[in-house]
């Protein structure tokens, strides 16, 4: 991958150079295919550009933070297009409204929505592309479009042995008309989707030679940290700017809304500025705030009237009317994003420009922030998406530009802000916590009649579009449980069929700024839901895989992947002695995943090993197989993380986690063997960064019953926790 | 003026003797394959080797560094053992701590060439990736060995 500075360069040589070009361009109805030669205020970011070189560019518009979205999207493009993988280099697009999402609306890397989004639009790009080469071709050898073919980057006659490369047709097909409905390949003729392929940005990170954010190095730029509050809603009282101003390399302090930044000539005299600054704070909004209170008034929510979310059946006739009746409450805490690349962005704003350049999984956000500070039409914001040190969401919340914006404003210069691990700990924007409370009634053949289910979260939209909260209900809050009707996330819902269900739900009014984090809210949804559906079964004397099946009868995906992965595990069949077995299965963002977790408790310790993990997916087409077992791997692994480790801790109404000493990160010898099943599925097209982190939880929590016939009816699953519940019993 | 010798070439950089390696590397040096992440050797984004031997160069001054041979990742050769088993692997996703974590195995093996589980688990428990890449470090760390082993060279 050329480096941002560098792709402006290219950029401007590819736009004088002429070739056939392909755009995917969005419209209120869905998106469209243009053709470059057919629009002359043509947009200059485009999917796809065939040149005289013989050179096929593609400029992608997603964010890689290391899922592969580069490689993959790419392999759709090149596969239609009937282009030789030599030919293709790759780029990163720029912001642009060409790189909207129509299933998102924005250029955002979220939701496991690149292919979902993407697949068709790409494939129909690759393949008009293809078909107006070859009619190039065929026009100009006057031969019928028939007899001609393409073949890795050429097309030939095979009659009259006569053949053209991409590069010699690439003029000719620009002049013709663009086909939006051209013909796409069957699953047989696939050349590159469904083979592995290596990631193209594998080999530059490898070297030390790929450029993240905190890496981008623009002439005469100055680095800032900025000194921020160590409570919500606290300012500052007083600050010393003379003694960090006089130390050496320090160019200037600036009060900015989110702080007090040092700007310096280098990252280290900016750090000693912010030391010497020595700010007092007032104690902000809510002083008294600690994990204590926050879980005491989540839970006290739930004995308050909410918002009605969805409602079928009679679920309190039912359940008081059930041969058996359950109720169970959970909780899970706040869990940080943590990325390994601390939140980063560099500004430089200039007259009549500004260039930008961060890792972000926004670039639609980037863009308006800045034009917003700037006064700066969006065409005169040039975005510049560096590789992602991860994403988990993150960097689609881009609070870290307008500061950068800001600061370089007022100084005149390109300027580098870094956020420290502190900082990017304290000022996360956390995991939603919940409570939940829910009811259940069986009757008396153990068959799941009702379900009354009330939770309390942080509203994830209220702080930065309560336009979003329909009715008092943040459904960003309730994925995984129940979702608005015209999501466009597709199965983000329970999926058991529930002939009495009842969803209640409330905004935790706390000062916490939450936000997507990897799988969004289906993970904090799916670890009540997976774990009451076990204590059903236990309750209805059943097998909780059998109870699962029995209420998922007319869901195919759900019970492929639950047969699937209880074959692959051995469900049924004996385990070692001291060991427990748990399954769990969810559905989000248009794939369905199950899980078997082996562990075992050392009940001296309350230590919990996991030996094993099995996992059944079903996503539908898949575009590269290598990066995505990757991807559930790396779900499994974070997910075990945030439910045997993971909490923030909070004091004096502020973040009492700083860094990775105190908020512990699972490490390799505590992961386990996991083992990835394909389920072969002709099936929509699903997500794939997320759906694997759902059901590791409750899995886990689940396994850890039937090792000690204790529920635990939260994470994490920290010895202390288990040491405790183990005692109550 | 503080002299250092860094992937066998000699700088010169005027900084306190208190600044941490890391940002001399980076900030001076423009080498920018070693990552700061924590800046409290937790995480091990930031390895490097001073005579061979892995060291977080967050936690290390400059003043300390002098006069020793540094090598990062931008150092280690193309055809390391290490970098080359990576590819093969494809260990990395976000690659971010991967600079890092290659550096720990490079001083692994070539104080261990064939290092038992508990020797590899004992130094690889001090690297963090946010990813979960740790069953590809695994494979790849094998692979790396392997290919040693096969090629008869020192790592």
């Amino acid at each position: 991958m050329k480096t941002s500075m560098t792709r402006r360069t290219f950029l401007k040589g590819s736009l004088a150079a002429s070739g056939l070009t392909i755009a995917v361009s969005v419209t209120p109805f869905g998106y469209t295919l243009l053709n470059a030669a057919e629009k002359k205020d043509f947009n200059p970011n485009v999917w796809l550009h065939i040149t005289s070189d013989n050179k096929v560019t593609i400029y992608i518009g997603n964010s890689e933070m290391g899922q592969g979205v580069l490689t993959a999207q790419s392999m759709i493009i090149a596969d239609e297009l009937e282009a030789d993988w030599k030919q293709v280099q790759i780029r990163q697009g720029e912001a642009k409204d060409a790189f909207k999402s129509s299933l998102l609306g924005a250029q955002i890397t979220v939701g496991s929505g690149s292919m979902r989004g993407f697949y068709e639009p790409l494939r129909k790009a690759g393949a008009a592309g293809k078909a107006m080469l070859v009619k190039a071709a065929a026009e100009t050898w006057k031969v019928p479009e028939s007899e001609c073919k393409a073949v890795l980057g050429t097309v030939k006659h095979e009659k009259s042995k006569r053949s053209l490369t991409y590069g010699q047709l690439c003029e000719k097909a620009s002049k013709l008309e663009l086909p939006q409905n051209p013909p796409l390949k069957k699953e047989d003729e696939f050349r590159y989707m469904g083979k592995p392929m290596p990631r193209v940005d594998v080999p530059e990170k490898v070297r030390g030679k790929a450029v993240y954010g905190l890496d981008v190095n623009v002439k005469g730029m100055l680095y800032a940290v900025i000194a921020r509050p160590p409570a919500y809603g606290a300012k500052p009282v007083s600050f010393d700017q003379k003694a960090a101003e006089q130390l050496k390399g320090v160019v200037k302090v600036l009060q900015i809304p989110m702080g007090i930044a040092v700007c310096a000539t280098s990252t280290e005299a900016a750090l000693k500025g912010k030391d010497a600054l020595k700010v007092q704070w007032d104690k902000g909004t809510l002083p008294d705030m600690d994990n204590a209170y926050i879980e005491k008034l989540m839970m006290a929510d739930l004995d308050k009237q909410g918002a009605k979310v969805h409602e079928v059946g009679d679920a309190k006739k039912a359940i008081s009317e059930a041969a058996k009746k359950v109720e169970a409450t959970y909780y899970v805490p706040c869990v940080a994003h943590a990325t390994m690349e601390p939140m980063n962005c560099t500004a430089w704003v200039q007259n009549d420009r500004c260039d930008v350049w961060v890792p972000n999984q926004n670039q639609t956000a980037c863009q308006g922030m800045a034009a917003g500070i700037t006064k700066l039409p969006p065409d005169k914001i040039h975005i510049h998406t560096t590789f992602l040190g991860c994403g988990l969401g993150r960097r689609a919340f881009t609070d870290f530009v307008p500061e950068a914006v800001m600061i370089s404003k007022a100084l005149e210069k390109p300027v580098k802000v870094m956020w420290t691990r502190e900082d990017d700990i304290k000022h996360d924007k956390f995991r939603a916590p919940m409570t939940h409370r829910i009811q259940g009634g069986l009757d008396a053949q153990g068959r799941l009649i009702g379900w009354s289910h009330k939770t309390s979260a942080i509203s994830i939209m209220k702080p930065v579009n309560p336009n979003a909260i329909k009715d008092g209900v943040d459904y960003y809050c309730l994925w995984g449980l129940w979702d608005a009707p015209d999501s466009p996330h597709w199965n983000n819902r329970i999926q058991y069929e529930i002939p009495n269900l009842y969803i209640e739900f409330l905004m935790a009014d706390l000062p916490i700024p939450c936000w997507p984090w990897r799988a969004v809210q289906n993970g904090p949804n799916a670890f009540p839901i997976e774990c009451f559906i076990d204590e059903l079964a236990h309750a209805a004397g059943k097998d909780p895989l059998e109870f699962r099946l029995q209420s998922l009868k007319n869901n195919k995906r759900a019970t492929r992947v639950l047969e699937t992965v209880a074959d692959k595990a051995g469900w049924g069949k004996p385990i070692p002695k001291g060991q427990g077995r748990g399954i769990a299965q969810h559905a989000c963002f248009g794939s369905w995943v199950a899980q078997v977790v082996d562990l075992s408790v050392d009940e001296k310790t309350g230590k919990i090993k996991v030996h094993k993990v099995v996992v059944a997916v079903d996503c539908g087409p898949v575009i590269n197989p290598g990066p995505l077992v990757e991807q559930i791997e790396g779900s499994v692994i974070i997910a075990l993380s945030t439910a045997l480790k993971e909490e923030v801790k909070f004091a004096k109404g502020g973040v009492a986690t700083s860094n990775f000493d105190d908020y512990p990160i699972i490490r390799m010898s505590e992961v386990p063997e996991i083992e990835v099943h394909m389920v072969k599925s002709t099936d929509k097209i699903g997500g794939i960064g997320e759906p694997g982190v759902p059901p590791l939880a409750p899995a886990v929590a689940n396994a850890f019953f039937n090792a000690t016939g204790v529920r635990i009816r939260r994470i994490p699953l920290t010895p202390e926790i288990v040491l405790a519940a183990i005692k109550k019993g | 003026m503080i002299s250092l010798n860094v992937n066998g070439k000699n700088y010169k950089v005027d900084v306190p003797d208190d600044v941490p390696l890391l940002w001399v590397i980076r900030d001076y040096l423009k080498l920018t394959g070693t990552k700061y992440s924590c800046g409290i050797g937790e995480c091990g984004s930031c390895t490097v080797h001073i005579d061979g031997k892995a060291e977080r160069s967050c936690g290390i001054s400059v003043k300390e560094a002098k006069g020793k041979k540094i090598t990062t990742i931008e150092g280690l050769p193309e055809n390391h053992p290490v970098k080359r088993a990576w590819i093969k692997e494809q260990v990395v996703q976000c690659g971010y701590c991967q600079p890092g974590v290659m550096m720990q195995v490079a001083a692994l093996l070539s104080e261990k060439p064939t290092p038992t589980a508990d020797q590899i688990m004992s130094k690889m428990d001090d690297v963090i990736c946010r990813c979960g890449t740790y069953l590809r470090m695994k494979k790849g760390i094998q692979t790396a060995v392997q290919m040693t082993r096969k090629e008869g060279k020192k790592v």
